[in-house]
């Protein structure tokens, strides 16, 4: 039930074109990665609205094949 | 009425008759995932009165929370009714001092001489 990191930046990545994502695998076991996404579709969103919009952004799999993504999210 | 719908509406009674109510893994004495252990931990020391729902007493609440807040993971933390955040969130609101100027906004009773390093 693990993801690649790289799976998980395209996946984000093709909802927010202009965003600067940054993945790290934190235990190296390809199952614990903390993603910080700052983008300019943000913009006056509430921090749960931005996180949602990334959740989303990973159709479904956070929760399920991906068990712990630390999220942080900034406006660009 | 459906099952679901009965979750729902327990749901939304649990958050509109509790000030703080943190739905979690386990419960605040002994929480049983290192996240929920997390907002635990940052609510305890912030000395909040809050209702712990553990979640895996109840399957169909585990994933009617989920829908409540279309959030897709546990622990949750409801603050008046309204959903504040999952673990990152709340811990990016403690570290900022968001949290607690969310209490004071929302009239919840905290020790304000305790800062989250």
């Amino acid at each position: 039930m693990a993801m690649d990191s790289g799976e998980i930046e395209r996946l984000i990545r093709a909802k927010f074109p202009d965003a600067l994502i940054e993945i790290r695998d934190l235990a190296g076991d390809g199952d614990h990665y903390a993603a910080h996404v700052v983008s300019s579709a943000f913009k006056g969103k509430t921090r749960v609205q931005q996180h949602q919009m990334v959740y989303e952004a990973l159709g479904g799999r956070m929760g399920g094949a991906l068990h712990a993504l630390a999220l942080t999210t900034a406006e660009a | 009425m459906s099952p679901q719908q009965d979750v729902q509406d327990w749901i939304r009674k649990t958050v509109a008759d509790n000030d703080v109510v943190l739905f979690m893994k386990g419960n605040k004495a002994m929480p049983q995932c290192g996240f929920s252990a997390q907002v635990a931990h940052i609510l305890g020391l912030l000395g909040v009165d809050y209702h712990d729902v553990n979640v895996l007493q109840d399957m169909s609440i585990r994933e009617g929370v989920k829908a409540f807040s279309n959030w897709p993971t546990i622990p949750q933390l409801y603050v008046k009714g309204e959903f504040v955040g999952g673990c990152d969130i709340i811990r990016e609101m403690a570290e900022g001092g968001e949290l607690g100027q969310l209490f004071d906004a929302k009239g919840v009773a905290y020790d304000k001489s305790k800062k989250i390093a």
